[in-house]
């Protein structure tokens, strides 16, 4: 009996030896959103693991879910993933909370930061704004930007039909007037074609990230970055214009419309159903797929974001690399980020269809002439803005997010919404320094 | 011989012990400690995502909430659509458990089929009644519709196509058709348990009397199945008050606006998006405080409708 015991023990503890061995080779863990520029990313990593012989896993998260499962990933010190490839706006709530390492010294020693495109180090890298303190490295620089029907637009009879209307020539809008003319011109609800399809979705960031740069472009703004004053800055006369004037748009898009994010505004292009339609550039390469899209892969033009009657500003997409301070790999991970930020990694990136933050690539025509989107993409950059990237960005975005969700729906004027985010915003950010929040 | 205490067997205490405590301790960790951890909270200025630790602040976390006049618009909310959707599918569960409470040929299969939709995840019923009421040319219910809507009479009320989760008008309805979809089967088959169960003799009896049909139903079939239906509606109120995913996924977290934004949908918007875990915990206890005593007049009336049986 009592040999029959040991035996059991020591059959128990080899099973447990056994299971608790590790593969020798070690893995770095990125996580980022479900989306082609993730199997790009995995794609391109394949080399790293050439050269290290440490394995790269890039573990894909559904969009609608991304900033939770990270979030919560946060909150409970989870070692799970090693770099996170966040947005944007989450800089100030993960530096602050201590959930991204301070990159600063390392990037300052072991990055050529001149070689990066400036705005995209402050929209994905820096914060406080403006402090020189790193806390990513932009990973992939997005923009918001159009798709348009080149059969529709380069037909003789809808040139000439459009010329009679409207007085001058058919061509891709370059102002916001001309994109309403446009909209309004291809809107043909009983050929089942539709004039736009933009942003209105109360889900996540939607019609905030499509609105914003609308509003820029007229003239208003969120608000004083220093003094966090929002009143008089996004309830201007100029604001209700812009709101006036996305709402106006509705009439020329599709009736579900004011459910569209990303998705909805890709299908609907991909279907036939709309003669333009804006979207982040990195959900391109779906509309020139013949096999997502059948009807217009090979008619399909682009063209940069409009400017209003007092500016040019498109919204930024895109996000950057940090590194999780729950990671037991960091060294790995700042290994993986300075091999990334090579010129030759950066110029496969490019060409496997990521979009670069190094200056030199995204200059060239190499990455000009990658896809047909490219060079569009390229020339939006110089308008590139980010909404409030401080800790309190998730409460700022919901209440955008619900009035203007509510002025366009017709609930609230688009004065009455304006001024209540205006209300809102103020009430955060007075909370936030009544915290000692840093609201920088 | 000496024998050892454990071959001697343990005690009829120790093994009732045995056989609770895994049971206890599971209970304590996943169920009574974050219910106190969260009801400490509550009383605490305190993010999750922020290092800071809890700042006890009393009742302030309630106070804000209770002064919030727009939490109010979410109980609202809520409160309507609790009304519109638990009286809904009580009236159609409990008619369709009238109609199978006889026999008829593949009544088994008959049954199945009307329990499935309660089967199903509400993410994915959420999902496929998107496509059903999509406004577009895609969408299912109003291509079946659209015979009617083109009718002058119904074209004065609807300008076609129906939006169905994009018009503040009609989005809180669409929650309500799903949900009534979905639940009605509850309801059904709970109806249909109690209606099994009154005896057959009762309404031999009453057709000697050559008692009507409505008579039999008021006086023999709603007492009897009553303390059922009641415990099917509280099991559905209580349900319908923490209504979260169908909102979430259908309306697009609760569009358009806060129209069909319950308060589930709120709180889980103040404890993961904004993380404010102080006030999302008070928050919390005041649903809960809610939903105890909605339960509660259902428990007594329940009792006292028993008490009549």
């Amino acid at each position: 009996m009592r040999r029959l015991s040991i035996s059991f023990i020591l059959l128990m503890l080899v099973i447990i030896v056994g299971c608790g061995q590790k593969d020798e080779q070690k893995t770095l863990t990125i996580v980022w959103a479900e989306w082609d520029p993730a199997d790009y990313l995995q794609e391109l990593s394949k080399d790293f693991t050439t050269e290290t012989g440490i394995a790269v896993d890039v573990v894909q998260v559904s969009w609608p879910t991304f900033p939770e499962k990270i979030d919560n990933s946060f909150v409970g010190k989870s070692d799970l993933y090693d770099i996170v490839i966040g947005d944007s706006q989450w800089l100030g709530t993960n530096s602050v909370g201590g959930h991204y390492i301070d990159l600063t010294d390392w990037i300052n020693e072991n990055i050529d930061v001149s070689a990066i495109y400036g705005p995209a180090m402050t929209a994905f890298a820096e914060y406080p704004k403006g402090s020189g303190k790193y806390w990513a490295l932009p990973a992939q620089v997005d923009a918001a930007g159009y798709v348009y029907r080149k059969d529709l637009f380069e037909d003789p009879a809808e040139i000439a039909a459009f010329q009679e209307k409207y007085g001058y020539a058919l061509a891709p809008p370059t102002t916001y007037s001309q994109l309403r003319d446009i909209a309004e011109f291809f809107n043909r609800p009983d050929d089942d074609l539709y004039g736009i399809a933009t942003w209105y979705s109360k889900e996540y960031d939607g019609i905030t990230m499509g609105f914003q740069q609308v509003m820029w472009s007229f003239g208003a703004s969120y608000g004083d970055p220093e003094t966090k004053k929002v009143d008089g800055y996004i309830n201007t006369e100029d604001a209700v214009k812009a709101l006036d004037y996305y709402k106006a748009l509705l009439q020329f898009a599709p009736p579900d419309a004011p459910n569209y994010y990303y998705n909805e505004t890709s299908s609907a292009y991909n279907t036939g159903k709309v003669a333009m339609a804006m979207n982040y550039f990195a959900f391109f390469p779906g509309v020139v797929d013949p096999e997502t899209n059948e009807i217009s892969h090979d008619k399909s033009g682009f063209f940069v974001a409009p400017k209003g009657p007092k500016g040019h500003y498109i919204s930024i997409g895109g996000q950057g690399m940090s590194i999780s301070s729950y990671s037991k790999n960091q060294d790995i991970a700042k290994q993986y980020l300075k091999w990334f930020m090579q010129k030759p990694v950066q110029e496969k990136w490019a060409m496997l269809g990521g979009f670069t933050p190094m200056k030199e690539v995204l200059e060239s025509d190499t990455f000009k002439t990658a896809t047909p989107f490219n060079e569009t993409f390229a020339a939006s950059f110089p308008y590139l803005r980010d909404f409030w990237a401080v800790p309190e960005y998730a409460q700022l975005l919901n209440e955008c997010q619900t009035n203007w969700s509510e002025a366009i729906t017709g609930i609230k004027t688009s004065k009455e919404a304006l001024d209540a985010i205006a209300q809102k915003h103020e009430e955060i950010f007075m909370e936030a320094m009544k915290n000692n929040s840093d609201t920088e | 011989m000496q024998i050892n205490r454990f071959s001697r067997g343990m005690s009829d205490y120790q093994i009732k012990m045995a056989f609770i405590m895994p049971t206890m301790i599971l209970l304590i960790l996943m169920n009574i400690f974050p219910l106190l951890w969260s009801l400490y909270l509550s009383f605490h200025d305190y993010k999750a995502n922020m290092p800071n630790a809890p700042e006890y602040i009393g009742a302030k976390n309630y106070i804000e909430v209770l002064t919030d006049p727009d939490i109010w618009g979410y109980f609202r909310t809520t409160a309507y659509f609790v009304l519109l959707a638990v009286t809904a599918q009580f009236l159609i569960g409990f008619g369709l458990a009238l109609l199978l409470n006889r026999n008829f040929p593949a009544k088994g299969v008959v049954t199945t089929l009307l329990l499935l939709p309660m089967m199903l995840s509400p993410v994915v019923v959420a999902l496929f009644w998107r496509f059903i009421l999509a406004s577009d040319d895609g969408g299912l219910l109003n291509y079946l519709l659209s015979p009617l809507l083109n009718l002058p009479v119904i074209n004065a009320i609807f300008d076609p196509p129906i939006e169905w989760t994009t018009d503040p008008k009609i989005a809180m309805l669409s929650v309500v058709i799903v949900d009534t979809w979905m639940w009605s089967p509850f309801m059904m088959l709970i109806a249909l348990a109690g209606l099994s169960a009154i005896p057959k003799y009762l309404y031999e009896a009453a057709d000697v009397d050559r008692a009507s049909s409505w008579f039999k139903f008021r006086w023999i079939t709603l007492p009897l199945v009553s303390p059922l239906l009641l415990i099917a509606l509280l099991f559905r109120t209580m349900d319908a008050f923490k209504m979260f995913d169908i909102v979430y996924v259908l309306t697009r977290e609760g569009g358009p606006g806060t129209v069909t934004e319950t308060v589930s949908m709120n709180l889980y918007r103040l404890a993961f998006r904004n993380y404010d875990t102080g006030k999302a915990c008070a928050m919390a206890y005041i649903l809960l405080i809610i939903i105890v005593a909605l339960s509660n007049i259902y428990v007594k009336y329940l009792n006292r409708v028993k008490g009549e049986t």
